[in-house]
């Protein structure tokens, strides 16, 4: 009797081990999964990139069907557009972040700010273009870069508080209270002593900001729109490389496919170089 | 007192002033205007740390205040029922967003399906199983695929990715069932790899690391003594993750799945390289082009006539972002439950 409760015992720990053991090979199977696909993009993108990147990608304009030409004018457009969103999305999200850490931390206002901060961090892109739209390219009847600089500056923004806000609460208290008690105005504590030890944080911040928005296609599509020559102006549709990509890779034409992989190498090595950047600034922070 | 900071001003910036005013007033006269400006710069910069806070409310106000308008015209014209109809025709404006919305919850619930899984079968190993020295080149290639544009996940799928889901799933599947009533019907259109499906599988992939992460983020929180006190008793990793880590996190860990879910139905430029942009719905096949709401704001809004067309695509915006927004809102709060202040991952 007592052997056949032991058999019981043995067959139900060879169970477990059977279930744990089917458990760690499905873990090690979804890693393997995950991975799997970040190189297969990964590979394709550089091997196919490679393949239709030339001097002429980042020289000329952007072709006709079947012709040779380039991206430079969608890389400046982008490069443009990227730069003024950064500079005006930049300020207002750092101010918010410092508002949230240093000046109200558990009113209501805060919570709330920080309830809608993420729910714009994650809000469909897209929308965020409809709005634009709505609010700027249909009041002034045209398509323009300013409306891509707008949409994109709202992309920065809560991305910019989000990182600021964590950075600034990571400054220890003491820090502050010496300046306090040196006589130091509050302005002057959150400029020069706070934020300042904060900085390589709130510039990684900006960073993923930046490496976010020189990706976005969606919010650019109707604000932005697109434009076949190289333009300095702001108030006419703009070329930008995710849009470009966009119409070239929906293209049959094989000249544009070609340059559509060249763009997506460029900005996949961009985006994740910042990316990159960003990350080995903060762990050399803390 | 040396906490409480606004007090600080007036009651330290006053009293060293008229200590120092009897003996510099010859001398050396005090820096009044310094002094002034302190406070006077403090309310200011106060103010705009506010104003710009303030101005994040005003932007979600905003859009959900302008989409309106903009959609009034086909709120008015169609109602509810729009969201009920699945006719589309730019021609004899008459608009209804059924089928965008069956692309979108489809896709999505795709991506879901396969997405969960694997992120929680890499969150386990992250957390349990993984030796320390991989743990973080790891974790940063899971979070590192979460930062590529999804342009890059949209042409890769469309380029590379459909045609070998064609060739080797679509066309096999298709012979081996094309004449079986029910299933066939399933497998059926044109052998490109286009439709629900293969959007539906790129989504997955590109939510994956938002999922995964939070979800190691989350294991991460459960206290070691538990997890230890379990392992003490005997249980095997399985039954430490499915029965302690698990039931400990369970809040953590469907906030995460809300937030993959928020990122998936907005998701614009993955799905509308490869779910074809075709409104219809008429066959139920995976196979089958078909059309999501952002897919169809992508393709069509910037050549939607002004009125009723362009009001249609905002109200199908509006309704998209109603969602997104339910969806996030209960992440955030589910998350929140688990943890008051840290690891909450964007």
């Amino acid at each position: 009797m007592s052997a056949v409760k032991l058999d019981a015992r043995e067959a139900k720990y060879a169970r477990r081990k059977f279930v744990n053991r089917v458990a760690i090979a499905m873990a090690m199977a979804a890693m393997a999964f995950g991975l799997f696909w970040l190189f297969w993009i990964l590979f394709e993108t550089v091997r196919l990139g490679l393949e239709g990147l030339t001097l002429a990608t980042l020289t000329e304009m952007t072709p006709p069907p079947n012709e040779v030409g380039g991206l430079a004018n969608a890389i400046y457009g982008s490069f443009l557009m990227v730069m003024l969103a950064t500079f005006v999305g930049t300020p207002i999200g750092v101010m918010a972040g410092i508002y949230l850490a240093e000046f109200d931390t558990k009113g209501w206002l805060a919570v709330l700010t920080r309830f809608v901060n993420d729910i714009l961090l994650s809000a469909p892109s897209i929308v965020i273009g409809l709005f634009v739209y709505a609010v700027v390219v249909s009041r002034f009847k045209s398509f323009s870069g300013w409306a891509g600089v707008v949409a994109l500056a709202l992309i920065v923004i809560p991305v910019v508080i989000r990182t600021t806000e964590n950075m600034l609460q990571l400054v220890p208290p003491g820090l502050r209270e010496a300046a306090y008690a040196l006589g130091a105005p509050k302005w002057k504590v959150i400029l020069s002593i706070t934020l300042k030890a904060a900085r390589s944080g709130v510039v990684t911040g900006v960073m993923l900001a930046v490496a976010r928005i020189a990706g976005e296609t969606a919010p650019l599509l109707f604000t932005a729109l697109s434009n076949q020559f190289w333009t300095s102006s702001l108030s006419e549709p703009m070329a930008s490389l995710p849009v470009t990509i966009f119409k070239f890779a929906m293209s049959p034409y094989e000249n544009w496919q070609k340059l559509a992989w060249a763009g997506v190498f460029l900005i996949t090595m961009a985006v994740l170089g910042l990316n990159i950047l960003a990350r080995v600034l903060t762990r050399s922070k803390i | 007192m040396s906490i409480t900071l606004p007090a600080n001003e007036n009651s330290l910036h006053r009293p060293i002033q008229s200590v120092n005013l009897p003996g510099r007033v010859m001398t050396n006269p005090p820096p009044m205007k310094k002094a002034r400006s302190g406070p006077l710069a403090d309310r200011l910069f106060g103010l705009a740390a506010k104003s710009a806070a303030v101005f994040t409310l005003v932007v979600l106000a905003a859009i959900l205040v302008s989409l309106t308008i903009s959609a009034w015209p086909a709120i008015a014209k169609f109602g509810f029922g729009f969201l009920t109809s699945s006719t589309w025709d730019p021609v004899k404006e008459d608009f209804g967003g059924l089928v965008m919305i069956y692309g979108t919850v489809m896709t999505s619930a795709i991506a879901l399906l396969i997405a969960v899984p694997v992120s929680f079968g890499i969150a386990l190993f992250l957390t349990e199983l993984s030796p320390a020295w991989l743990k973080r080149p790891l974790g940063t290639a899971i979070e590192l695929l979460a930062a590529v544009p999804s342009i890059v996940y949209g042409m890769w799928g469309l380029l590379v990715f459909s045609p070998v889901l064609s060739t080797y799933v679509q066309q096999p599947l298709q012979k081996a069932f094309g004449d079986v009533p029910v299933l066939g019907s399933l497998f059926s259109g044109a052998p490109v790899g286009i439709g629900i499906l293969s959007a539906g599988i790129i989504l997955a992939i590109m939510i994956i690391p938002f999922i995964a992460s939070v979800m190691r983020d989350v294991f991460e929180v459960t206290p070691t003594l538990l997890k230890e006190s379990a392992y003490g008793l005997g249980a095997t990793t399985w039954e430490v993750v499915s029965k302690v880590v698990l039931p400990y996190t369970k809040a953590g860990v469907v906030g995460g799945i809300m937030l993959g879910l928020g990122r998936a139905i907005g998701e614009t430029m993955a799905i509308t390289f490869v779910i074809g942009n075709f409104n219809q719905l008429n066959s139920l096949s995976l196979f089958e082009a078909a059309n999501s709401i952002t897919s169809a704001l992508a393709n069509e809004f910037a050549e939607a006539g002004e009125g009723l067309h362009q009001g249609a695509l905002m109200y199908l915006g509006l309704v998209l972002f109603f969602i997104t927004f339910v969806v996030l809102a209960l992440s955030k709060i589910l998350l929140a439950q688990l943890q008051k202040n840290e690891g909450a991952k964007t």
